[in-house]
């Protein structure tokens, strides 16, 4: 096995912390394999992330330039290809987000290497690396080898890799990159960052969340899951499909394009357990899910399951506490 | 404006018992339903809003086997003007494949925008569009939820994490990888999917296109599916409803939320 190159995110400023788990990961495999693991950075000027992610990786490279300071897929595309085709690591990591959407299919073609996206998993085996996804809604697994190329693509899902608090080591070296003097302009520009989750409730702050999904079937039905929050004093909120379908505004929605949520408990009621939504609910204190369907992969995460129509859930819980 | 729009058949899963395949590397698809991929329906939904604001043509593209122009007709049926399906015969695909098959067919066709959905709920991998358009040299975007022509450019709102969208512009021909939520489809009645069987559809065999074997060399391979690893799981709470929501009470009580 080779090097490892892990595409540092950014956002407004931050180091998103996919990417402190995708160099926790890569560091574990790197140190199976006796190789150097290698941060690349592209931001603005002074952007001063460099050091942090030198405390994760044997070297920093850093392309510094006033047009990287907001994220843009065709000029990461350019750089990355330089620096891949030059210096050819085994595997190139890219976040599994919006950005890593964006660019990594596109950097698949460029290069001409192959490429898994949203990776649970990565292992490398008789020279070649071996990833695990999940397909169908998460209902299963597939563990899934690549063709043999000269170096290796993958995206890499959030939470899957969490790394513990003392992770950082000997500062590795940051290294200054020039950027291509022959950058084509992009055919894309920022204008603004548009925060959506705003409104009248902060579903961030409740201690007893009822969210719904999909289950929910009709519109018409939200009425009676709200009657039941009402009675429990509980704040409603709901996975990405109910939002979708405009029954609820979007500062309802819990998951990784909503809100991350950190109640007491969290009762979820006919919602089937997508890794966008469980990433919403990992700061729940205990998770309740309702779901007719007993190997909705909810049930994984949740602490307390029943197996059972949501409305007959729904209707015994609002009658127990009429009779309370 | 003239939209072309990336259709994909799904199983649908959410209901359904998946059982592996004996030779474990996919499901067993006999019984399921199909239906169109709910990304895709909204990508549909979308080229047709263009059109009727913009004036211009959609055209509906997919890549399966004949059972699969169910798509296309309901994509019809929302008022797509044309429909080709691609057949890949008993071809191996993966996502790079599929992009490099659609590209050989679009490159061909008229057009100022290209839209997919941002992934396809069975292999969930979100790469097919973004492959394509680097393929056919477009600009490009992911996870789209608003779309506004502006002459040679385009106004998008791109989904991020956390709540927040990234406004840009993107200058045209593009390809955009639309996100569910962005439009609300329109209802296609079993009528308006009849009626939509006048419209033109093209079939060509994938043989016909004359890609090299290079390009439809599958570069990703699916060794092995297997059920979710075991976890401790939820504690499932049996019973009749009214013991089971007793029960949910007390527990929610134990954890310090008061009802
Ligand atoms: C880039 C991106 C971002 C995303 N962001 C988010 C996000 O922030 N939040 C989010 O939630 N999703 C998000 N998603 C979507 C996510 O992948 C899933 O599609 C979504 O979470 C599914 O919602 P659901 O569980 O409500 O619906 P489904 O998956 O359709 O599940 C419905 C469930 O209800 C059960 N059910 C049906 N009827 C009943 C009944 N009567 N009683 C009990 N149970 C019943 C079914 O068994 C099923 O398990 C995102 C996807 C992408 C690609
Ligand atoms: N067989 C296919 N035929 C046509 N379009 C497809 C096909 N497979 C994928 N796509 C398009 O690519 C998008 C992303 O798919 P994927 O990369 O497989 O997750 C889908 O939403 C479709 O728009």
């Amino acid at each position: 096995m080779g090097e490892i190159y892990v595409v540092a995110e950014h956002r407004k400023g931050e180091v998103r912390e996919i990417t402190f788990e995708m160099l926790f990961k890569a560091r574990e495999l790197c140190r199976t394999f006796s190789h150097r693991l290698t941060a690349l950075l592209l931001a603005g000027k002074d952007a001063g992330f460099a050091d942090d992610l030198a405390k994760r990786a044997d070297r920093v490279l850093v392309f510094e330039n006033d047009r990287l300071e907001t994220f843009n897929s065709d000029l990461h595309k350019e750089i990355l290809n330089r620096v891949i085709q030059k210096d050819q690591p085994f595997m190139t990591w890219i976040a599994h987000t919006s950005w890593g959407m964006d660019l990594a299919p596109a950097l698949s073609v460029k290069t001409g290497l192959p490429l898994a996206t949203d990776c649970v998993d990565i292992q490398a085996e008789d020279g070649r690396p071996i990833v695990i996804r999940q397909i169908y809604s998460g209902k299963l697994f597939s563990r899934v080898s690549f063709k043999e190329s000269p170096g290796y693509l993958m995206t890499v899902r959030s939470g899957a890799f969490l790394p513990p608090d003392d992770a950082e080591m000997e500062p590795g070296e940051v290294l200054k990159q020039d950027i291509p003097a022959d950058l084509a302009e992009p055919r894309k520009t920022f204008v603004e960052f548009v925060d959506t989750g705003a409104g009248e409730i902060d579903i961030t702050q409740a201690d007893l969340l009822v969210s719904i999904g999909r289950g929910i079937g009709e519109e018409e039905n939200i009425a009676t899951i709200r009657e039941l929050a009402d009675r429990m004093g509980a704040t409603l909120s709901c996975s990405r499909p109910v939002v979708d379908k405009n029954w609820l505004p979007k500062f309802h929605q819990v998951g990784t394009s909503g809100k991350s949520v950190r109640p007491k408990v969290y009762l979820a009621l006919g919602i089937s357990g997508a890794f966008q939504h469980v990433a919403g609910i990992t700061g729940a204190g205990t998770v309740i899910a309702v779901n007719k369907d007993r190997k909705a992969p909810i049930f994984r995460v949740a602490d307390y399951g029943v197996a059972d129509d949501l409305f007959k859930v729904a209707n015994a819980l609002k009658e127990k506490l009429a009779g309370a | 404006m003239d939209v072309i729009v990336c259709v994909k058949q799904v199983p649908e899963v959410i209901d359904a018992d998946l059982k592996i395949s004996r030779e474990g590397t996919g499901i067993e698809k006999e019984d399921l339903v199909m239906h169109i991929n709910d990304w895709d329906n909204y990508a549909v939904e979308e080229a047709v809003c263009i059109k009727e604001t913009q004036g211009g043509t959609v055209t509906a593209i997919t890549i399966g086997d004949d059972e699969s122009e169910d798509v296309l007709r309901r994509a019809l049926a929302m008022g797509a003007d044309k429909a080709i399906r691609i057949d890949p015969g008993e071809r191996e695909l993966d996502g790079f494949v599929i992009s490099k098959i659609l590209a050989k067919v679009i490159k061909d066709l008229e057009y100022h925008l290209v839209l997919t959905g941002v992934q396809a709920d069975d292999d969930n991998s979100g790469m097919v569009g973004i492959m394509l358009a680097e393929t056919l040299g477009l600009s490009h975007a992911a996870v789209v939820t608003g779309v506004e022509p502006e002459g040679d450019l385009a106004r998008i709102r791109v989904e991020l994490e956390g709540g927040m969208d990234e406004v840009s512009r993107i200058q045209l021909p593009s390809l955009l990888t639309i996100q569910t939520g962005i439009n609300e489809p329109r209802y296609v009645s079993i009528m308006g999917i009849r009626k939509a069987g006048k419209k033109e559809l093209t079939v060509i065999p994938v043989a016909n296109l004359g890609l090299s074997e290079d390009d439809l060399t599958p570069r990703t391979r699916i060794e092995e599916v297997f059920l979710p690893p075991e976890t401790t799981g939820a504690e499932m709470i049996e019973g009749d409803a009214a013991s089971v929501a007793a029960e949910l009470i007390k527990i929610i009580k134990e954890k310090g939320v008061s009802i």
